[in-house]
């Protein structure tokens, strides 16, 4: 039903060095099948809530039912009477840190004597059946005094408000100045708007099995995004070295930030050691909500000048993130949102603020967009603002103001790749429109759909644009790289290439270009995935769309190390110079007229070669801390969407009709992953403009459960229109630019926009509620 | 967790009567979602799907006698001209394969105030037979809904069918739901006009502790039609008749929807139903 079609932009350069094997089958730039996908399409592809062992125990969390409180007291003997109960732990059995956290050290392992948050972690319970372990967490007293709860993230900052944590209820601050002091413009618009909290929504649950090894040591297999990250703290909690905390990665059902944090893994490998036993811990639907971090609400408001020709004078913008009760990626979150909050045009004068604050209300972290998503809505609406006042339509406005290679940043970093938000959008406005009025008898094709509540009545169209840009990679200076171990040997004959990295497949596809990096750079068809574990270094996270720019960046220099070290050794072998030598597709290594001077399987017989190559992209800074300039991104992607949706006006209603988008992906690794990542990005953004949202009351979830927290159906998700750009980026491997994270962030902009202009209301909220639109929300 | 599964309706009748803790399993949809949400924790299950009594349909006395275990697919299928209105909110209800297991019985005997094929039930004067081992009796559906999540069957009785006539005029049904398929409703509506006895069915859903009928709205509605000579219908009526729509349900504010927006959604739904129903039947496409 989505009729897209992809359309291959400029040919980039392949950046490939001397002794080259360019290209063979299913190399880069083609689109084979995932090693894991028929697995996956046949439903046999085991994920982490599939773990077994014979004779496992089943963990269980005790949660806390109050946002804020007090805990006087715990009494575990009824739980711990339970046949069948093996352990019942409490923060007392925590032997090492008792607390973890990404970038603060701030979340208790277990609740010490407060709770911060509805749903933390209280105690832990291992029993041979997951039942009995329910029950028996039950039968756990916990004595509370309950406190008000502090849910309102600008309010938490007043001096006045008690603090949740000893530094005060500020993560972080980003301050951005630039130009003057007090701009002034001809024409200025305002606005202020707030992003509701989304939830990744993942379809496999938060899942672990903890194995002891019998000598103090454990294995863990889990499903997560960042075995390394999640290692260290796994070690610290448990007071173990890292030689003794073996982490393992298991199937992984979608991600989108939401497994960068800790969820069962400490707490399952306590009840193991504890027990003796393999314990093993998956959180139903609705513990998922409480389970893991989720997107940070935003209140924004925001400012734009510009002269009368549309060009933009100065800019802005304050910005409240609401972190939850602990800090999680939030300082990472707001440097995002601050450094890269105003969209990407081109502004003399820029005035930002983004605040990220400790509440009660659930913890926010990492997703998908990081504090790119809520921005976006801010600027691309007050972008619209100011294309009505102007009179000009707004995606002229986008294209006279947006970056382009040379435009500086608001940090003041050049932007030394292309950047063509110009042409993105002008792109978008050529395509032709979808009919007007498809097939009304078709209630599929109308708001409400089958539902029938309109054949045609009250509905009214409207066409909105929005762009993304979106840092690649970690930022501000952290030491952002990744392993890879890359092995050629002979099996049945023939040249098998072996690739070993820590890096998470969370189903976005990282092990088909793994393959396919390795089969372009050393001509071998048959490329092996090794397990995921922490055997190998740290391939960072699968996370700021950078895995296939940072490992794969990583395993092409294994890869070339790889190759040199298979001519080194075939030049000794065959007494010639090295240089004179080229590896070839099909493992055979060529001398300087084209003849095939030895193959790989003559070459290796019973042995291999191998590199481990640990690669960092080039070198990022901190921003200043007064004025937030600094070059503290390494590359940024850019994506644009056109929406075009019917609104029923009399019932708030909506139906998305189409939703195109333009992006530059630089090289294209794997096209069909490509547009897939768009569709899907695209689809999240959709379902945040529109009815994605984990209602928080008073510190408390009210929807935890996908009944109530709708994420886009099939008929929700429109044809989309796609088209690919390739301007390769000469800083990056094979030019590439990250891909997920952009779609995601232009998508819902650009929707609500379009209902905006069906409406003709201000709607400067998201998700968009029916009675938003009536007028009765 | 005790199974139990006899085999036709006496035996199941029976077992019901034997084990008053034992919760009846026809689709399953209600339940399954109940006991993994760990909502419930019955003593024992009592399957209904080996007694063909529940699951056939058939023309008694003029009327549809629809078993409780037909499902909502075959509702669509093979009902869609006789009760228009319950296919039509058949076709609303869950994805594909909710409608090929959940049955209207099932959705009786959850009584959610939700429930999509309350609202056509009522607009179509349904009445729901219960029965025991000690008899059957027949409750019109109206009465039959007694409290949230509540009906009048007792704790030895079934729902076994629900009787309607079939449809002597049009029937419409809209619901309300924040995406555009697999969604409870936020607020719906049941419309039946019946022209043989010159009389209006309505049926309200998410808008009251229980799905109820708007019995201002129809009566008004009934006296005002033009049946014979099917004439427009004036504004100034269609706009009473959404009004005291609205004003018969008293919704309330929940996290799908404020109970503003479902009065005023009642009203939009009622006046839009009508004017699909009406033009049916002067018999202009709509
Ligand atoms: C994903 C999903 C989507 C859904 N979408 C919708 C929707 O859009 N609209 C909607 O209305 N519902 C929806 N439901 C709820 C459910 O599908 C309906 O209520 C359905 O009609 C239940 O029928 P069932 O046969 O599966 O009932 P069951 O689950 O078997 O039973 C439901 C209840 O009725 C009782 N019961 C069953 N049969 C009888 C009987 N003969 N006599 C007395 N009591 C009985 C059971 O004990 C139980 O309490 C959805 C459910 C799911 C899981």
């Amino acid at each position: 039903m989505t009729g897209f079609e992809t359309v291959a932009g400029v040919p980039s350069a392949t950046t490939a060095t001397g002794n080259t094997t360019t290209s063979t089958v299913d190399g880069v730039g083609t689109s084979p099948l995932r090693p894991d996908g028929t697995l996956k399409v046949a439903g046999e592809f085991a994920f982490a809530s599939d773990l077994w062992m014979d004779d496992m125990l089943w963990g269980v969390t005790l949660r806390s039912p109050h946002p804020h409180a007090r805990i006087t007291g715990i009494d575990l003997t009824q739980a711990l009477k339970l046949p069948g109960v093996f352990a019942v732990l409490t923060h007392e059995d925590v032997p090492g840190e008792k607390h973890f956290g990404l970038e603060h050290q701030d979340q208790p392992v277990l609740a010490i004597d407060r709770v911060r948050y509805q749903g933390e972690p209280i105690a832990l319970v291992a029993a041979d059946h997951p039942e009995t372990a329910r029950r028996a967490a039950q039968r756990i007293k916990v004595d509370y005094e309950v406190l008000a709860p502090i849910v309102d993230a600008e309010l938490a900052l007043r001096p006045e408000t008690p603090r949740l944590h000893e530094g005060g209820n500020l993560v972080r601050h980003v301050r951005v100045r630039t130009g003057e002091e007090n701009p002034t413009a001809d024409v200025v618009v305002s606005g202020a708007f707030e992003v509701g909290m989304q939830d990744q929504a993942f379809l496999g649950p938060e899942a672990g099995l903890a194995v002891p090894d019998g000598e103090g040591g454990i294995d863990l297999w889990v499903a997560t995004q960042w075995l390394h990250v999640d290692q260290r703290q796994v070690c610290a909690a448990l007071g173990l070295p890292p030689e003794q905390v073996r982490l393992r990665l298991s199937g992984v059902g979608g991600a989108f930030g939401g497994r960068e944090d800790l969820s069962m893994h400490v707490h399952g490998c306590l009840l193991a050691q504890r027990t003796g036993k393999p314990v093993k811990m998956v959180y139903n639907r609705e513990e998922s909500f409480f389970g893991h971090v989720h997107r940070h609400p935003a209140r924004m408001h925001y400012e734009y000048g510009a002269d009368r020709s549309g060009k933009l004078a100065y800019a802005r913008a304050t910005i409240h993130l609401d972190g939850g009760a602990y800090a999680s990626s939030t300082p990472a979150v707001v440097g995002n949102a601050g450094t890269m909050g105003l969209g990407p045009y081109d502004i003399p004068n820029i005035q930002i603020d983004c605040f990220g604050a400790y509440t009660n209300n659930p913890p926010c972290g990492a997703m998908r967009g990081f504090g790119s998503v809520q921005t976006a809505f801010a600027v691309e609406a007050t972008m619209d603002l100011l294309a009505a006042e102007l009179g000009l339509d707004p995606v002229e406005l986008r294209a006279r103001n947006g970056f382009r290679e040379g435009s500086r940043a608001p940090t003041g970093q050049l932007i030394d790749a292309p950047a063509p938000v110009a042409e993105l959008v002008e792109k978008l406005r050529a395509l032709p429109l979808p009919d007007e009025r498809p097939d009304a008898h078709d209630l599929r094709h109308l708001p409400g759909g089958v539902a029938n509540t309109t054949h045609g009545e009250g509905v009214r169209r409207g066409v909105g644009y929005a762009v993304a840009y979106k840092n690649v990679a970690f930022s501000e200076g952290f030491d952002d790289f990744s392993t890879a171990r890359v092995r050629v040997s002979i099996a049945g004959g023939q040249p098998v290439v072996t690739v070993h990295t820590a890096a998470a497949e969370v189903g976005q596809g990282l092990v088909t270009v793994e393959q396919q990096i390795c089969r372009t750079e050393l001509g071998i068809d048959r490329v092996v995935v090794a397990p995921q574990d922490t055997s190998v270094g740290s391939a960072g996270s699968s996370s700021a769309s950078r895995q296939t720019y940072v490992t794969g960046g990583a395993v092409k220099a294994a890869s070339e190390s790889v190759r040199r070290l298979l001519l080194t050794s075939a030049a000794t072998r065959l007494g010639r110079r090295r240089d004179d030598l080229q590896l070839a597709p099909g493992g055979v290594v060529l001398d300087g007229s084209g003849t095939v001077a030895i193959t790989l399987a003559d070459l290796l017989g019973d042995d291999h070669v191998e590199d481990t190559v640990e690669w960092r992209h080039r070198p990022t800074h901190p921003i200043d801390p007064e004025t937030g300039q600094g070059d503290a991104h390494v590359q940024y992607a850019f994506a644009a969407h056109r929406a075009v949706v019917d609104v029923d006006v009399e019932l708030g209603l909506v139906k998305v009709v189409e939703l195109a988008c333009v992006q530059d992906v630089g090289r294209a690794m794997h096209p069909q992953a490509v547009v897939g990542q768009i569709q899907g990005g695209s689809a999240q953004g959709l379902g945040l403009a529109l009815m994605e949202e984990i209602q928080v009351v008073g510190g408390r979830i009210t929807n935890p459960s996908f009944t109530d927290y709708l994420i886009p159906t099939i008929l929700d998700v429109p044809p989309m229109p796609i088209e690919v750009l390739e301007y390769a980026d000469p800083h990056a491997p094979y030019g590439l630019r990250g891909v997920g994270e952009a779609p995601t962030i232009s998508s819902g902009p650009a929707v609500a926009a379009a209902v905006r202009a069906a409406t003709g209301l201000p709607l400067s909220r998201v998700p968009i509620r029916p009675g938003d639109i009536t007028g009765t929300g | 967790m005790e199974f139990l599964r006899p085999d036709g309706l006496p035996d199941v009748l029976e077992a019901r009567a034997a084990h008053p803790g034992a919760l009846p399993l026809m689709g399953g949809t209600d339940v399954m979602v109940a006991l993994n949400f760990d909502r419930r924790r019955p003593d024992a299950l009592l399957d209904l799907t080996r007694a063909p009594e529940l699951t056939a349909w058939d023309h008694v006395d003029g009327m549809v006698r629809l078993g409780a275990g037909v499902t909502y697919s075959r509702v669509i299928d093979e009902l869609a001209t006789e009760l228009p209105g319950l296919a039509i909110a058949s076709r609303t209800v869950g994805s594909p394969q909710i409608r090929n297991r959940g049955t209207v019985g099932g959705n009786l005997g959850a009584a959610s105030p939700a429930g999509d094929s309350h609202p056509a039930l009522l607009a179509g004067f349904a009445e729901v037979e219960l029965a025991s081992r000690d008899g059957v009796r027949r409750v019109p559906v109206d009465e039959f809904f007694t409290g949230v999540k509540q009906h009048a069957g007792r704790g030895d009785e079934l729902v076994t069918a629900v009787w309607i006539r079939p449809a002597t005029g049009p029937q419409q049904f809209s619901k309300i739901g924040t995406r555009n398929a697999m969604v409870i409703a936020v607020t719906s509506f049941g419309l039946a006009l019946h022209p043989d006895r010159e009389q209006v069915g309505t049926g309200l859903g998410s808008a009251a502790p229980t799905p109820r009928r708007a019995r201002d709205a129809e009566e008004f509605l009934g006296a005002e039609l033009d049946w014979s000579a099917r004439r427009d219908i004036r504004d100034s009526v269609a706009a009473e008749f959404a009004r005291l729509v609205a004003t018969a349900a008293s919704p309330i504010d929940d996290v799908r929807g404020t109970a503003a927006y479902r009065r005023h959604a009642l009203a939009v739904m009622a006046r839009r139903c009508l004017s699909w129903a009406w033009a049916e039947h002067q018999g202009r496409r709509h």
